[in-house]
């Protein structure tokens, strides 16, 4: 896999893009701008960037305002404020009373490592999932993260994307499309298949690939849209693999996982599953890479999962 | 209780070694430790009634860092209060370290754990009504950034404070005029802050927060006014001791170079020498 940049430079250079040729476009920050990479868009158009101070609960309600005035705004803050202190905004303010704001959680999951939970977003699936009128995407590679910036740039009801701010290498090719709420299918295979969302993606591929070489063939899904969820394509990966495993950078309660469980629990068919995120507990300090091999969010960790579970 | 040049001496002492963690770390938020330098030195040194043998102790002076991200200008005055082995203070931010970015209840000393901003005030009101409520002597402080006072919340918390009367509660403002983005007063105008405190209902002191001897005055003439709470308007310096470092809003988490760091460890040496 070859190494493509930071989504979030990625996220900046597209909402730049977008901005300059629409003037309804705003970005609204909480003393997020270099955190966020915008500081060369502040500079560019500085008639289209608010800032609100440390302040993630103004950053939402003022959005939703803002938007129920015809702006299209991209409120971004780290996803761990974000989606914690402004929970109640994003619950009332912009999905209860369905103001179209786009809010970009910035580093997410545990990008910023050794700064602590605190600064750690694990909860952000399991709390939007449980609000109505929210669509929840975590690009997995620059391709993905490009072409959501850009899908949501015309919307009519919230939307929260989340990112990291590490190079993450290309797991798209040539041909790739994306499309909100449908799989992208990134390796097929027949004996598993790792149904995974955003950065953990290019882990899972890669245990795909060490797999392979031991001769078992993985299916690999980037489940990019947590919610709406591609119901059809994890049956169908149930169906025609026979065993699922899950990957995240959230915790195991209220995900990616928890939410392709049910489907097969109440749809059909039942598999052989595992959930492999973040578990319950005081989480080991250190950095995004170290935290993810810790937790066995790492090529070897995933194929010993693999192997576990087809016995 | 430390006279006023053994503080200038340990100042300096503590500012090499938050700069030398961070470097060894790489990763750290420079400027805002060195501006809280001089206040956790002299409530530490000379004005919490708080030791590793009382830490468990009902009556014991509480202080709640509220601008968690300062977190190293912490540890730093905690290990040498004697806390926990000073050697510790090299496995900051390594993978497993208990010494993690932000303040955890999992190292000896620290009260609350902190990090997302805005929280503190609160916690430290609850702690200071807990001490009403109880009839315990103790006191309680926080420090907070003043970009920090960006966050509604510290808004809330100074209504309760005013409210149940918290003579016992000293809020420290951390006031070095810049946030991440640049200057507060661009950003996001605070001024007239003194003003607003008071308007609040705070008993308010200003006082330079770089000064060990105005800190030291500063916070003995608590309670400022019976049955207000206290509340310590600190004009300082971000990045104080150094000088490229200092009321330089891109050092807010500069970690800095072999050069940087070189020049830095001369300018502090030399900082010693002026004092003897
Ligand atoms: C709720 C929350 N929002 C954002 C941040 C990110 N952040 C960390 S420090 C900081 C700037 C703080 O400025 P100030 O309070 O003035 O601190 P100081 O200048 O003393 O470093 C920001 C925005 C955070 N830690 N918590
Ligand atoms: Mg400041």
């Amino acid at each position: 896999m070859e190494l493509g940049r930071a989504n979030l430079d990625v996220f900046a250079d597209t909402v730049l893009e977008i901005a300059g040729q629409d003037r309804d476009v705003l970005v609204v920050t909480s003393d997020s701008r270099g955190s966020g990479k915008l500081t060369h868009y502040g500079d560019t158009l500085p008639a289209q960037i608010i800032e609100l101070g440390i302040a993630e609960q103004n950053v939402i309600g003022i959005s939703a305002g803002l938007a129920s005035a015809g702006k299209k705004v991209f409120a971004t803050s780290p996803a761990c404020f974000i989606t914690a202190r402004a929970f109640e905004q994003i619950k009332n303010d912009v999905a209860y009373s369905d103001q179209p704001v786009r809010i970009i959680g910035i580093s997410a999951g545990v990008s910023y490592g050794a700064l602590g939970a605190t600064h750690h977003s694990l909860h952000d699936y399991a709390a939007l999932r449980a609000v109505h009128n929210i669509t929840i995407i975590a690009p997995a590679d620059n391709f993905e993260a490009r072409e959501a910036i850009k899908a949501i740039h015309n919307i009519d009801h919230p939307v929260y994307v989340r990112f990291g701010k590490a190079a993450i290498p290309h797991v798209h090719g040539e041909n790739s499309t994306f499309t909100i709420g449908k799989a992208a299918t990134i390796r097929d295979g027949h004996d598993l298949t790792f149904i995974a969302c955003g950065e953990t993606v290019p882990v899972a591929l890669a245990a795909a690939e060490l797999l392979a070489a031991q001769g078992i063939e993985c299916r690999v899904l980037s489940m990019h849209t947590i919610k709406p969820l591609d119901e059809q394509a994890i049956r169908q990966a149930a169906r025609e693999t026979g065993a699922i495993i899950t990957v995240e950078e959230h915790s195991i309660h209220g995900g990616l996982g928890e939410a392709c469980a049910a489907v097969l629990m109440q749809q059909g068919p039942v598999v052989p599953f595992r959930i492999v995120g973040f578990p319950d507990e005081y989480m080991v300090t250190g950095s995004q890479k170290e935290i993810f091999n810790h937790y066995g969010i790492s090529a070897d960790g995933l194929a010993k999962t693999a192997r576990a579970i087809l016995g | 209780m430390l006279t006023d040049v053994e503080l200038k001496a340990k100042s300096i002492e503590y500012r090499e070694t938050i700069l030398r963690i961070i470097k060894q770390a790489r990763a750290g938020h420079t400027g805002g430790d060195l501006s809280s330098v001089d206040i956790l030195n002299v409530l530490y040194n000379n004005i919490l009634r708080v030791s590793p043998e009382t830490f468990a102790d009902p009556d014991r002076d509480r202080y709640v860092q509220s601008k968690g991200h300062s977190v190293e200008v912490l540890y730093t005055v905690l290990a040498d209060r004697g806390f926990f082995p000073a050697q510790e203070l090299d496995t900051l931010g390594q993978y497993q370290s208990h010494f993690i970015g932000h303040p955890t209840r999992s190292v000896p000393g620290i009260e609350q754990n902190t990090g997302a901003l805005g929280h503190g005030l609160a916690v430290a009101v609850g702690m200071a009504l807990a001490a009403k409520l109880d009839r315990r002597s103790y006191r309680v402080y926080t420090l907070i950034g003043d970009g920090e006072l960006d966050e509604g919340s510290n808004w809330e918390a100074s209504l309760a404070a005013s409210h149940y009367k918290l003579d016992n509660l000293t809020v420290i403002i951390d006031r070095n005029g810049l946030q991440i983005t640049g200057r507060t007063e661009d950003v996001n105008p605070l001024e007239p802050l003194a003003d607003k405190f008071r308007a609040f209902g705070y008993a308010v002191w200003e006082v330079d927060g770089n000064d060990t001897q105005a800190l030291i005055d500063a916070f003995s003439r608590t309670p400022f006014e019976t049955g207000k709470p206290n509340l310590v308007l600190a004009h300082t310096i971000k990045g104080k001791g150094v000088s490229f470092i200092e009321n330089a809003a891109k050092w807010h988490h500069r970690v800095p170079t072999d050069e940087e760091y070189a020049i830095a460890q001369r300018e502090l040496q030399q900082a010693r020498e002026q004092l003897s």
